[in-house]
Formats: C-alpha cells, sequence, structure tokens
C-alpha cells in the first residue's frame, strides 16, 4: 500500500466536502459535508501514524471524532432554533448580518 | 512493481471501498433528497470505518462506527425531520451561485493532488505490510492520559459546553 493512495482518498473527499459547503442552501447539507471535510482529515492522520509507526494519529483522530459529535450537537440545535424563528433553513435567506 | 503492488489483497479492498466512498460522496452533495443524503453518508461513513481497519486503527474504526453512524447519523435525520414540513425530493438544495464551487474544488483537488503525488509519488505506506502490528488500546489510552492529558480535558469542557449549549438553544420557553 502507497502512502498516496490513501492521501489522495483524503484530498477527493475533502474537495467534495468543500464543494458542498460552498454549493448547498440547506443548512443540514451543509453540515453532512463539513463531516465528510472532517473525514478525510482523520483518514490522513491514520495513514500517517502508520507511516511514522506512532500512535499520536490514532489519538487525535479520536479527538477530531469528539469535536465532530460536539459540532453536530451543537449545529443542528442552531440549525433548529433558525427554523424555529424563521421556517426555514435556507442559508440564502439569512442576510441580517450583511454589511 | 505497480503488478506486484495490485496483487496485495489490501489494495484491492482498497480500491473497491475507495470507489464506493467517492462515489457516496459525490451523491450527498449532488441528490435532491435529504434524507437520502443522509443515507449515502452512511455509505461513506462505513466506508471510512473499513480504510481505518486497513490502516489497522481497529479502535478508532469501531468508535467511527459508534459515533457517526450510530449517533450523529440519528440526529442528522432528527435535524431533517424537525426542519421539514415533507420528506421527499426539492429542487432548491443549491444556492444559485453553485456553479462557481465545482471550479474551486477542482482547483482544489488538482493542487492537492500535484503536492501528494510529488511529495509521496511511490512512497510505501509500510515497508513490510506483513509486519503491520495492531494499534493496541492500551498505548492509545496512555497517549490520551499521558502526553495528550490537556486536550482531553479540553475535549471535556467543549463537550460539556456543546450538551449545555445544544440544551439552552433547542429549548421551548
Amino acid at each position: 500500500m502507497l502512502t498516496a493512495q490513501f492521501l489522495l482518498l483524503g484530498a477527493v473527499l475533502f474537495c467534495i466536502g468543500v464543494y458542498g459547503v460552498l454549493a448547498r442552501k440547506n443548512a443540514v447539507m451543509v453540515l453532512m459535508s463539513i463531516e465528510l471535510i472532517l473525514n478525510s482529515v482523520n483518514l490522513n492522520l491514520l495513514a500517517f501514524s502508520v507511516r511514522h509507526g506512532s500512535v499520536d494519529g490514532n489519538t487525535f483522530a479520536l479527538y477530531i471524532i469528539a469535536i465532530a459529535a460536539a459540532e453536530v450537537g451543537v449545529g443542528l440545535a442552531m440549525v433548529l432554533l433558525i427554523y424555529r424563528n424563521r421556517r426555514t433553513i435556507a442559508l440564502d435567506d439569512l442576510s441580517e448580518m450583511k454589511g | 512493481m505497480l503488478a506486484a503492488d495490485l496483487l496485495v489483497a489490501q489494495n484491492i479492498g482498497f480500491g473497491i471501498i475507495a470507489l464506493l466512498m467517492v462515489v457516496g460522496a459525490l451523491r450527498v452533495v449532488t441528490v435532491n433528497n435529504v434524507v437520502h443524503a443522509a443515507l449515502w453518508l452512511v455509505v461513506v461513513l462505513s466506508g471510512a470505518a473499513a480504510q481505518y481497519l486497513l490502516l489497522s486503527a481497529e479502535f478508532v474504526a469501531i468508535t467511527q462506527v459508534l459515533v457517526y453512524v450510530g449517533a450523529v447519523m440519528v440526529l442528522f435525520l432528527f435535524g431533517t425531520m424537525l426542519t421539514r414540513a415533507r420528506i421527499g425530493a426539492e429542487n432548491d438544495l443549491n444556492n444559485k451561485n453553485w456553479k462557481i464551487a465545482i471550479p474551486v474544488s477542482l482547483l482544489m483537488l488538482g493542487v492537492m493532488s500535484w503536492v501528494i503525488v510529488d511529495g509521496f509519488s511511490d512512497e510505501k505506506l509500510i515497508e513490510n505490510p506483513g509486519e503491520m502490528a495492531q494499534v493496541p488500546v492500551q498505548l492509545i489510552s496512555d497517549d490520551i492520559f499521558g502526553p495528550y492529558l490537556l486536550p482531553f480535558w479540553a475535549l471535556s469542557f467543549v463537550l460539556l459546553v456543546a450538551v449545555i449549549g445544544a440544551i439552552v438553544l433547542a429549548r421551548k420557553d
């Protein structure tokens, strides 16, 4: 197995996630795309963990999983709050803070 | 050398799972139905867990299945259910400038692939795949509760704040 194949898979997933964050309007879909990005980072961390024969990458990957769980919890709570106040979660419509 | 690499069972497994993951990820960002997107995300996350197993990180793979496929997916489906009047296809999931995102992400992919291929062109992940050792959970816990104890505390506070914040935000007054 080559190092580059895992890193390339991570890069492809990362760019698909970035596309999703930029292109999607629905807030829940944006959160899903962020999950794709976080998973690609985890893949890279574990590949480098094997490459360097160190266990640190596994630790970082576990931390990232925990952070992602917290992020989804708070993010979905915010989405629910926006939905309750606005009856929509289309991010294009949230323009109060536009300068 | 390339043929010898291709014959390794791990490489075939990697190829199949990687293809599934890329197709699933593309479906997540292109499909017109939020519930279908969540289910395609399950494919991607399970594939990621399988790749972690290929990288001999069993503990992370199991955590991935428990946290992502188990808990985060349920959260997403609840979020979908609570924020949408109807379950079905929608035409306006993309914002109006979504076409700009295609060249941006393709440019990023091009640059990242070039750097990766340039830097790790044919470097083996591990010289002798037979001796790829499993990562014992004991080593991970020694790592977490040894040198990385302070980030662990910080993470505990982040989770606590997230739980309190989610309750405060979602509470009906």
